[in-house]
C-alpha cells in the first residue's frame, strides 16, 4: 500500500535558531508584533508499505539515518493513505 | 608513510592540502576521488573544506552517507590517524568521529578572517609540537561552523581533554568577544574518543606557509607526521 508521509524536521526546544531571530526581527521592522518564531524543514515522501505502522516506521528510521541530528533536532511524521 | 586527501563532489580545499602535505610538509599524499574508496592502507586521512554536496541538508550530512566514509571510519577505529578540516569537521561530527555538531553560526554569515586559537592540549598525534596555552593565528572560512553539545558532552570532553583548540584574544583569554560564531565554550577544535581524530573549523592549510602570512597551522601536519614516524 501506498503512504504519504509527512516529516517536519525542528530544532529541539531551547536550540538557538539564528534565521528565526532575523526573520522575526524583519517581521518586527514590518509592524507585526510577533513574539517568538521558530523555523522547520517538511520533507513530503511516498512509500510503499504493508500498513501506516510500518510506513511509520521507515519515516522514523530515514530521520534517525539522515534527516535529523540528533544533537540538535526533534522530529514528528505524520502519515495519511494515498 | 602516506596520507590521502579525500576529495567529494564540492570539496575545494583538497587541493591546498595536498599541497602542503607534499610540498610542505614532505609526505607522500593522495588526493582520492570519494567514489574510489580506500585502495590502500594509508597512515592518515585528510577530510577537506569545501561544500560538499552544496551543503544540502545539513553541512557534511550527504558526505558522511558516502561509502567511502565507512573506509575512513574503519580506518579510525583500527586507531589511523584522521583529521577534518571545516567540512570535513562537519563530516567528522555527522560521521560521530567526535560528539556535537557544527551549526549554523550564531549570527547567520559567512565569516572569513584570521582568528586567535588557545591549544588547549599538546598531548594529541595533532598538537604535541605546540606548547599547552600557545596562542596561534589561523583563519576560519564558514556559515555553519558553531559547535553545539549538551553539557554532559562538554564535560565529559574537558574532563578527558579532548578539546584541541578555543577561540581565543590575542593574549589568550577565552572571551564571548572573541568567539566569532557563538560556539559552546569557544570550542572549534575537537578529538575523538581515542584522540586519533582531529575534527577543527579553523583551516591550518591557510597558515601552513610563510607568504601566506602564518605558519601556525603547519606544526598541526608536523606533529601527525611526528606521531607516526614516532611508532
Amino acid at each position: 500500500m501506498k503512504f504519504s508521509l509527512k516529516i517536519t524536521i525542528s530544532l529541539k526546544k531551547g536550540m538557538l535558531d539564528p534565521e528565526a531571530l532575523a526573520i522575526k526581527h524583519a517581521l518586527n521592522n514590518l509592524g507585526f508584533d510577533v513574539d517568538s518564531l521558530g523555523t522547520a524543514r517538511v520533507f513530503y515522501l511516498d512509500v510503499d508499505e504493508s500498513d501506516e505502522n510500518s510506513a511509520r516506521q521507515k519515516g522514523q528510521e530515514m530521520c534517525d539515518r539522515l534527516l535529523a541530528n540528533p544533537v540538535i533536532h526533534s522530529y514528528d511524521i505524520e502519515v495519511s493513505g494515498v | 608513510m602516506r596520507f590521502a586527501v579525500i576529495r567529494f563532489g564540492g570539496s575545494n580545499c583538497d587541493l591546498d592540502a595536498v599541497h602542503v602535505l607534499q610540498d610542505v610538509c614532505g609526505v607522500d599524499t593522495d588526493p582520492v576521488w570519494y567514489k574510489e574508496g580506500l585502495s590502500r592502507k594509508y597512515d592518515a586521512i585528510l577530510i577537506p573544506g569545501g561544500f560538499s554536496y552544496g551543503d544540502y541538508l545539513r553541512a557534511g550530512a550527504i558526505a558522511t552517507r558516502t561509502p567511502i566514509m565507512k573506509d575512513v571510519i574503519r580506518h579510525a577505529g583500527a586507531g589511523g590517524l584522521v583529521i577534518g578540516i571545516c567540512n570535513g569537521a562537519q563530516i567528522a561530527a555527522e560521521s560521530e568521529l567526535v560528539p556535537g555538531v557544527f551549526t549554523i553560526n550564531e549570527y547567520p554569515k559567512f565569516i572569513c578572517e584570521d582568528v586567535c586559537l588557545r591549544v588547549e592540549n599538546n598531548s594529541s598525534p595533532f598538537t604535541s609540537l605546540y606548547e599547552e596555552g600557545e596562542v596561534i593565528r589561523i583563519p576560519i572560512a564558514h556559515k555553519e561552523g558553531r559547535y553545539v553539545a549538551d553539557d554532559e558532552t562538554i564535560r565529559r570532553l574537558e574532563n578527558e581533554c579532548r578539546i584541541a583548540f578555543k577561540f581565543c584574544d590575542e593574549s589568550g583569554n577565552v572571551t564571548p568577544e572573541a568567539n566569532p560564531n557563538g560556539a559552546t565554550g569557544n570550542i572549534t577544535g575537537i578529538l575523538g574518543d581515542k584522540g586519533n581524530v582531529l575534527a577543527m573549523m579553523p583551516h591550518p592549510e591557510r597558515a601552513a606557509e610563510e607568504i601566506l602570512g602564518s605558519t601556525d597551522g603547519k606544526k598541526i601536519f608536523d606533529s601527525m607526521i611526528a606521531y607516526l614516524e614516532s611508532l
